[in-house]
């Protein structure tokens, strides 16, 4: 199980590949169905007008998924990573794209603090406070 | 209609949960995680994992489960139509995997009003059957608009 990046040797600052995607439809239905969340917000205009929004928008936890393909592709190994968390602070919708930013906050021999956050093409943040706990 | 603040520290029965390899994959797929350790089991086993291992964020999976046996306690006064998700926190004793028997019990953290909203917070215990701890989830949720009136309050 050897991680990707040698976590003993990661340094403050270290910044992390980035990840984008761009958001279509189909992935926020195949989320939906994969993940048990069905709230119509995410897959119907109609219901998501209704409430006040401008169309679907992503699940937060599609973006968090997104974004945390940066942290395990950084790792190599899930069971690397302690400790997860993000705030959810703007919507984003189809056809928009996400992109994953991070980097080494604190680094001391093997445990390491990784803080990151996703935003959307106008560099608006989708995910903010993003802190990943690893360790050897 | 507030939260009821009485609740917080209840815990709810737990939802059991048998993790199947199917189920992994597509929910790898679902996020985008073409590593092969998610999806391949020589490939997972060469990386050391007894079976698949999940995506981090699977976990989710089980926080809803057992999320909606909280919400829908009428005695907890949530109104889901009003609801924006706020932070998402996973703490992880080791990775899920396929064939694991889960068990996931849900309680109210805490609940508290900010400005004309309220924050209520559900805390997930992934264990096995057996016990042995798997992850602990925390979800802050955003009550838009139900706070109780300021003058109402001591």
């Amino acid at each position: 199980m050897s991680p990707r990046v040698n976590l003993a040797e990661a340094r403050a600052g270290d910044a992390l590949p980035e990840v984008s995607e761009t958001i279509e439809r189909l992935d926020l239905v195949r989320y939906a169905g994969a993940s048990g969340d069905f709230n119509p917000i995410h897959w119907s205009d109609e219901i998501a007008r209704a409430v006040g929004l401008p169309g679907v928008i992503a699940h937060g936890m599609y973006s968090m998924g997104v974004a945390t393909r940066m942290i395990t592709a950084w790792a190599g190994d899930p069971a690397a990573i302690r400790r997860l968390k993000v705030r959810f602070s703007n919507m984003i919708e189809p056809g928009q794209t996400l992109t994953a930013k991070g980097e080494v906050a604190e680094a001391d021999g093997g445990r390491v603090l990784v803080r990151f956050h996703a935003e959307d093409e106008k560099g608006e943040k989708v995910l903010s406070k993003g802190e990943a706990e690893l360790e050897l | 209609m507030p939260l009821n603040q009485a609740l917080v520290g209840k815990a709810y029965p737990a939802v059991s949960y048998e993790v199947g390899r199917e189920k992994l994959r597509e929910f790898a797929i679902a996020v985008g995680e073409t590593d092969p350790i998610y999806h391949d089991e020589a490939a997972a086993r060469a990386a050391g994992h007894p079976d698949l291992p999940a995506v981090p964020t699977f976990a989710v999976v089980l926080s809803l489960r057992a999320g909606q046996v909280v919400y829908g306690d009428p005695d907890l006064g949530l109104d889901y139509s009003r609801v924006v998700h706020g932070e998402q926190e996973f703490v992880y004793h080791r990775p899920i995997r396929a064939g694991d028997r889960l068990l996931a019990s849900g309680k109210v953290a805490a609940a508290e009003a900010k400005g004309r909203h309220e924050l209520l917070t559900l805390e997930t215990d992934i264990t096995t059957e057996s016990g042995e701890a798997v992850c602990t989830v925390r979800a802050t949720l955003l009550s838009r608009g139900t706070a109780p009136p300021r003058e109402g309050r001591a």
